[in-house]
Formats: C-alpha cells, sequence, structure tokens
C-alpha cells in the first residue's frame, strides 16, 4: 500500500476507533440506567404547557441567501488554498492572477450588500 | 514500517496506530474535562464572585466525575414526535467530528495521529462536519426550541466557517504547506528581523488572522457571544433542548473537546506549536512538546472563555453582519496584504 493511501488509512482506523468509544460509552449506559418508561415524558418540551403542534412545519429560513453566499466564497477557498502553498513558486504571475480573483470575488460580494441580501430580511 | 524513535524501537504500522489512537482518545474525554473544571466550573465562578462547585474533592476538583456519573444513570429519552433513528445518530455524527479533528494535531515531533500533507484543511473540513449533527439533532427532536436552534446554529456556523477558513490561508501563504507539522517547522526556522534563535511565531506577522481566526472560532464553538443557537433565555438549550443522559453529555463534550482542539489549531498556526528552541527532534522534544503545546492551548481557551464569560450575547442580524461585512472583508484584505508581501519582499 502506498504511503499517501496508508495515511489516509490511519484517519480512517482513528475514526472507527472514536465511534467505537462512543457505542462503547453508550453500551455501559444502557446496562447502568433504569428505564420506567411513562406517557408524559415523551411529550416535547415547550415551557411547561403541551405543545401546540409538531415543529415539522414551514419555518421560515431567514438567512438562506447567506447559505448561497457560503457555497460561491467555500469554492473559492478551495480555489486559494492551492494557490497558497505555491505561491513563492508561481511568483508574480501567481499573485496578480490570484488578485484579479479575489478583487472580482469582493465585488462580488459588494453587489450582493448593496443588493441588500445581507440584511436582515 | 513506521519508526517509532520515542522508544527507539521499530514498531510496525498497525502497532504504532493503535498506540497512538488509544493515546489521543484518551487525551480528549481528558483535555475537555480540563476545561470543564478550570475554566467553566472555577474561572466562569469566580469572575462572577461566587465558589461555584466546591463539595467533591478538593475545591470541586471532582465534581465533573461526578457529572459524569450523574449522566450515566440519567434515563435516556426519546420524544414520541421524534424520528427515533436520526435523533439516536445526531450526537455520535457531532462527537466523532471532533475525534477525528484531533488527528492531525502535532504534540511533538512524533506525537501526532497522522501528519496528512493536507492537514490544516483536512481539519477545517472536519470540523465543519458537526453541522450536519446538529441540523440532524435539531429536525429529528421534533420540538420548536430544538429546530430554532439548529436553524440559527447553522446559519451561524456556516457563516463563521468562512473567516475561520480564509485566516488560516495567510499563516498557509508564509509556511508554504498545509501540514501542521510543516507549519510548526516553518515557525520554528523563522526569524525575526534576521534574529533567528527563537523562531518567529506566526503571531507577530499574522496577528490579523489570530484575531480573525479566534472570532470566528468562538462562533464556531457557539460560545456567548455568539451563543444564539443555545440560548438558554429564549430556546432553552437549542437543539440539544430534547435530549437527555449520554447522547447530552456528547454534545457537552463535543462542544468543549472541539474547543480544546481549535485552541490546539490556533497555538499550531500562529503561537509555534509544540516547538521549543534550541531542543533538537528526539526523546526530549516528544517530552517537552505536550507540555509546552498544553500550555499554549489552555492560554487559547483563556482567551475564548474570556470573551464567553465578559460579553452579552449577540442578536443575530448583528451576527451574521460581523461575519459578512467586517470579517470576511478583513481576511481577504489580510490575505492580499500577506500575497504581496510574500512575493514582492
Amino acid at each position: 500500500m502506498s504511503e499517501f493511501l496508508r495515511s489516509y488509512l490511519t484517519v480512517v482506523v482513528f475514526g472507527a476507533a472514536g465511534m467505537a468509544l462512543v457505542a462503547a460509552m453508550l453500551g455501559v449506559g444502557s446496562l447502568l440506567r433504569p428505564k420506567r418508561p411513562q406517557p408524559q415524558k415523551y411529550i416535547n418540551y415547550e415551557s411547561g404547557v403541551d405543545p401546540v403542534g409538531g415543529a415539522w412545519a414551514q419555518t421560515q429560513i431567514r438567512y438562506y441567501v447567506y447559505a448561497l453566499l457560503f457555497v460561491m466564497f467555500d469554492v473559492e477557498a478551495v480555489f486559494i488554498f492551492p494557490w497558497a502553498v505555491r505561491l513563492e513558486a508561481l511568483g508574480m504571475f501567481g499573485l496578480v492572477e490570484m488578485m484579479i480573483f479575489i478583487a472580482i470575488l469582493a465585488l462580488g460580494l459588494l453587489y450582493a450588500w448593496r443588493k441588500r441580501v445581507l440584511k436582515w430580511a | 514500517m513506521t519508526a517509532l524513535p520515542l522508544l527507539a524501537i521499530e514498531l510496525a504500522w498497525w502497532q504504532a496506530t493503535a498506540i497512538k489512537v488509544g493515546a489521543v482518545l484518551t487525551v480528549i474525554p481528558i483535555g475537555s474535562l480540563i476545561l470543564v473544571y478550570v475554566f467553566l466550573f472555577k474561572m466562569m465562578s469566580h469572575m462572577q464572585s461566587r465558589l461555584g462547585p466546591m463539595e467533591a474533592g478538593p475545591h470541586g476538583s471532582l465534581q465533573v466525575l461526578a457529572e459524569a456519573g450523574k449522566f450515566l444513570q440519567k434515563e435516556d429519552i426519546f420524544p414520541a414526535r421524534a424520528d427515533r433513528a436520526v435523533f439516536a445518530m445526531a450526537p455520535v455524527v457531532v462527537i466523532v467530528s471532533t475525534f477525528i479533528l484531533y488527528a492531525v494535531i502535532p504534540a511533538g515531533p512524533d506525537l501526532i495521529v497522522e501528519d496528512l500533507d493536507v492537514g490544516i484543511f483536512f481539519a477545517l473540513a472536519v470540523s465543519s462536519v458537526s453541522v450536519i449533527g446538529i441540523l440532524m439533532a435539531g429536525w429529528s427532536s421534533g420540538s420548536k426550541y430544538s429546530l430554532l436552534g439548529a436553524l440559527r446554529a447553522t446559519g451561524q456556523l456556516i457563516a463563521y466557517e468562512l473567516p475561520l477558513v480564509l485566516a488560516v490561508v495567510g499563516v498557509v501563504i508564509q509556511a508554504g504547506t498545509l501540514s501542521l507539522q510543516g507549519i510548526v517547522a516553518a515557525q520554528a526556522e523563522g526569524e525575526i528581523f534576521g534574529f533567528g534563535l527563537i523562531g518567529n511565531p506566526f503571531i507577530f506577522t499574522q496577528f490579523v488572522g489570530f484575531v480573525i481566526f479566534l472570532v470566528a472560532a468562538q462562533a464556531e464553538l457557539t460560545q456567548t457571544p455568539f451563543d444564539m443557537p443555545i440560548a438558554e433565555s429564549e430556546l432553552v438549550a437549542g437543539y440539544m433542548t430534547e435530549y437527555s443522559g449520554f447522547r447530552f453529555l456528547f454534545f457537552f463534550i463535543a462542544e468543549f473537546g472541539t474547543a480544546f482542539a481549535l485552541a490546539g489549531i490556533a497555538s499550531t498556526l500562529f503561537l509555534g506549536g509544540w516547538y521549543v528552541p534550541f531542543l533538537p527532534d528526539g526523546l526530549l522534544a516528544n517530552l517537552a512538546g505536550p507540555a509546552v503545546l498544553g500550555v499554549k492551548i489552555m492560554f487559547v481557551a483563556f482567551l475564548i472563555f474570556w470573551m464567553r464569560f465578559t460579553f452579552p450575547r449577540f442578536r443575530e442580524d448583528q451576527l451574521q453582519a460581523l461575519a459578512w461585512k467586517f470579517l470576511i472583508p478583513l481576511s481577504l484584505a489580510n490575505i492580499a496584504v500577506t500575497a504581496v508581501l510574500k512575493v514582492v519582499m
């Protein structure tokens, strides 16, 4: 197995061990904890009064536009990282290219700002 | 063959991995318990002119164990309206994403689970997986408080993910590598105005990045002043409202475990990590490294919790405005200035 794949195998093993630990803790817990079912225990909490309706209804997500912006900027971050690692080798050419890229992104943010997307609607 | 020069013996890959995994999985709960006791129980109490837990052990130091025992005995309650499978899985997703974060944090020349080439990028990617767990928890609980808390948490975590990621780019430009061991080495070899004996922690050149990283980490951890997702006075405990017993404890451990990990990443990126000046790589560095890193982690964690106990809560729109109108433009400017200085100078 190559060194590259092996290093990720270590991470997978680590994650699996973490899951095993969580499962073990839950297992120990289930042996120790009491279980005395009463219907009142399984009512959702709503400040002490009986809940009115369910929570799985339509909800206004005010910041869904932020989520769209986030996708744009997160993809940009993926572009910036390889450039940041190799900047010394890329030199002035890479610098100018990335400055143009960042300027366009900043313009996009400014456009969203002027369009009042960043305002609490 | 993975060498483990710590003990001057050659171990097979699986042996070395087993030792590392065991050691790190022990460090995580201990680290988060230390943070809970020192900062949440004691520092918070003394800053607010009260004693905090004092009964269990000397100065209440065994209180964390008492709490663990208490959670162990609590009934595991699934609300009748809950989506059982998702409800059960959500805390596991959150806590495992915290565990995996520790895989790339170095505590010494050999004390790291795996020094991935894309180390810091991996850490940032894994840390954001917890958003999915939080959204799962809020949606599956079938409670209004939980749903509101989870939606707030999601909006907040994605908004502050960007400053967190962009603040790191400045360090990456300076170090020229994504590996956390490489970043430690770059700081160890650095020079302050030609004086290179003690290295050059990136906090001197990336101070803006350090501040952005800390503010964003504060928001990622949903600590006050960014604690709207779990605001006790409005939402009880947000997405954790319906959880009890061990599953609630998992969210709690994950919160403090992530605080410990992000403090460790901040120490590694900006404060020089485990590196001790004048100490060559070897047994001594492996012994001194964790202690040095531990002190730096406690310092960064102190800053985080100091903010938490001092500031009042933001409003949701103020929170989004701070991220999008101030931190992101600032971190873009930081990247531009760092890049220009790197190429020109």
